[in-house]
């Protein structure tokens, strides 16, 4: 096995990739979770209109479950985001500029999904 | 010397030289997972922004069901409605392109034709669910 601790370091890509594999399979798996638990929400027998609607994210868990699946978005997009930049953007001035932006974009997203879940 | 460091042999390709390649439809999955994953990046604030008016109040839920019929602005609802559409088929194919990697993650199905096949399975349960969820946007049933 090549050396990669020290001078040798490999210090470029994404060389911890065992944690990104895991992290995109398992946020993946709750967002699949929240899908189903809203699906089931949603073709629970009564008429579709705001009173349901709303009535299915101002329960507690279902706010706590959502906040999960929030963060595992941006999460999952990062790894995901990230994987495009590598491959497609070769100045490294310019791909830490959209790494950046992406973070930016995402953190944003977070917030105000957050400030709209949480004033409910 | 990391291989990174290494000069690659010939020159990189150029987009228009790799749009010429004939790809197997387990290519075609594999650029789709990718193409819709990016879209749905893209249109995550317009995401948040149906969320937001679909739960706030009862006044903004108007809001939300105007848009797909009166528009947003200058914007009018049949184009709403094909990004709402895009963005269906995004989440459906996704989704399931994922499953497809989580299912050959968890019986090492990585083999050329079960990759050809399990493409197959995705391009189609994927198009027939956003046709029978299109249809049900556009108010055919």
């Amino acid at each position: 096995m090549a050396t990669n601790y020290g001078s040798k370091r490999l210090v470029v890509g994404a060389h911890y990739g065992f944690r990104d594999w895991l992290s995109q399979r398992v946020t993946a798996g709750l967002m699949a979770l929240f899908t189903i638990v809203l699906l089931v929400q949603v073709l629970l027998p009564g008429p579709m209109g705001y009173e349901k609607w709303a009535g299915i994210f101002a329960a507690q868990w279902m706010k706590v479950l959502t906040f999960v699946v929030i963060v595992s978005l941006a999460w999952h997009a990062w790894v995901g985001m990230r994987d495009v930049w590598m491959d497609y953007i070769q100045p490294v001035g310019v791909k830490l500029v959209a790494q950046v932006a992406t973070i930016a974009w995402l953190v944003g997203c977070c917030g105000w999904a957050v400030q709209v879940l949480w004033r409910l | 010397m990391p291989e990174t460091m290494k000069a690659r042999p010939g020159a990189n390709m150029r987009l228009i030289e790799a749009l010429q390649y004939r790809l197997p439809i387990a290519g075609v999955v594999s650029i789709l997972h990718r193409g819709s994953g990016m879209l749905m990046f893209f249109l995550l604030p317009f995401v948040i922004w149906l969320f937001d008016k679909s739960v706030t109040s009862e006044i903004s839920y108007d809001t939300f069901a105007s848009a797909f019929v009166a528009g947003i602005g200058p914007v009018p609802g049949v184009l709403i409605k094909l990004v709402v559409l895009a963005l269906i088929w995004a989440y459906l194919f996704h989704a399931i392109a994922g499953l497809r990697h989580l299912w050959m993650d968890a019986t090492h199905s990585v083999s050329k034709s079960q990759g050809r096949s399990s493409a197959i399975v995705t391009v189609a349960i994927s198009t027939v669910l956003t046709v029978l969820l299109g249809a049900k946007l556009f108010g055919l049933y």
